[in-house]
């Protein structure tokens, strides 16, 4: 799991990135506090072969959840 | 087109229109909008610098921060933060400051500035995309500012309550406020206009998160040109509406408001871009969140005044080519400039390097 809460952009999605690129995940889980942080990594895990979905995490955090395509 | 390209595009649609319709209404010429000269005519206009020529408190930037206040106090999106490196962002925003005001322009006014055929533009969007890959690189490599975290709510309104107090002081007028007779300071369109300008762009700048600095970044990083669309909608709808209006002049020298120094141009906008990565936006996109809230974007803009009054103060300001009874007069940046763009550049490499972080991997 990635904790970006705190972080502001482009920090949340450069961390996914590192992740995906260092292990390609099946799943992976990362929590944000940042709307744009919301849009940037769906929109990266869209053009990274990912889904992505977002859920309220209390206060002001989201979970998203990206999941490997087949 | 999904909804937010549309959203991005059409905000660059309009940003673009906006720098149009301010131009004809009275701002100088290829600077409709202009964050780097407008936060510098505050400045001047506040007697933070005495050149006589570039002195206003543009509502523009007024509008900016409350159009994106608004937008996200209506969208639920206004969150007061802070603590993210306060203090290296004060300095971030200064040296990036004394970048732009070397080259004559933010990154809005540079793509504005090529819209109207400034050639010497170029040398400044080379050095901006130099500086965002060098800053990318950093970022690669584990730069982060740190993290912010929630603060009161009171501190998320400091910047826009600072915006109310020089609007106020805009209409009032006391004596210690400095307007330009002469110069680009003394050309703008009504303050309405330009408030209502302001408003527009900075609500819409927040919801499409429209950020010139972000654009190249995103394409860099993720080969992600959502952002960068925006930045070429502003392009392509100065582009046509001068060439409609006949305000498209491409020359590379004597552009209004600029200078053919390209080698300092492209150093100065190097700045901009390696700063602006850094600091994880562009100056228009600090002004932004700082009205969402952002007590260190909110500082940052307070460190970009400070960098423009130092900018006029120790002469590093680019000057401008003119002709003067028929004769061409150079402009360029002198050597104060040039010794602040080395400077900032040392320090860039400094803050890049120091704040290398390892422990932001994935837990």
């Amino acid at each position: 799991m990635i904790d970006a809460r705190g972080y502001s952009c482009p920090m949340p999605v450069v961390m996914v990135q590192k992740e995906v690129k260092a292990h390609a995940p099946q799943t992976l889980e990362v929590l944000v506090d940042d709307p744009c942080a919301v849009e940037n990594i769906t929109r990266f895990a869209n053009n990274n072969g990912y889904t992505a979905s977002a859920r309220p995490d209390g206060g002001d955090a989201f979970a998203l959840t990206l999941e490997r395509k087949a | 087109m999904g909804k937010n390209r549309v959203l991005i595009v059409g905000t660059g649609v309009v940003v673009g229109l906006a720098a149009l319709v301010l131009t004809a209404a009275g701002n100088p010429a290829n600077m409709g909008f202009c964050i780097a000269c407008f936060l510098r005519d505050i400045a001047g206009g506040l007697g933070l610098h005495s050149a006589d020529k570039v002195q206003y408190l543009r509502p523009e930037i007024v509008g900016l921060v409350l159009g994106a206040m608004l937008a996200a106090l209506a969208g639920r999106e206004f969150r007061a933060r802070a603590g993210s490196s306060p203090a290296l962002r004060f300095v971030l925003g200064a040296i990036v400051m004394v970048g732009a005001l070397a080259f004559l322009g933010c990154p809005l006014r540079m793509v504005i500035r090529l819209g109207g055929g400034d050639g010497t533009a170029i040398a400044g969007l080379l050095g901006f995309a130099a500086g965002i890959g060098v800053g990318v690189v950093f970022l690669q490599k584990g730069f982060s500012l740190g993290r912010a975290y929630t603060a009161k709510r009171a501190d998320g309104f400091v910047l826009p309550g600072i915006m109310v107090a020089v609007l106020a002081l805009l209409l009032i007028a006391p004596a210690c406020i400095k307007f330009s007779q002469a110069g680009p300071g003394s050309k703008h369109a009504l303050w309405l206009i330009s408030l209502a300008g302001g408003l527009i762009v900075g609500a819409l700048a927040q919801k499409s998160r429209l950020c010139m600095a972000g654009g190249l970044r995103d394409v860099f990083l993720f080969r992600d040109f959502h952002l960068v669309s925006g930045f070429i909608a502003i392009f392509l709808t100065v582009l046509v509406g001068n060439l409609v209006m006949n305000g498209f002049h491409p020359t590379l020298a004597v552009q209004p408001v600029a200078h053919h120094d390209y080698l300092w141009s492209f150093l100065g906008m190097g700045l901009v871009g390696w700063g602006s990565v850094l600091l994880g936006g562009c100056p228009l996109r600090q002004l932004i969140l700082a009205g969402e809230g952002n007590g260190d974007s909110a500082v940052t803009v307070l460190g970009m005044l400070v960098g423009a009054a130092l900018s006029h103060n120790f002469g590093m300001a680019g000057g401008a080519d003119a002709m003067a009874d028929g004769a061409f007069v150079p402009g360029g940046v002198a050597l104060p400039g040039r010794i602040g763009i080395g400077i900032g550049l040392v320090l860039l490499l400094i803050i890049s390097i120091s704040a290398l972080h390892k422990e932001d991997k994935a837990k």
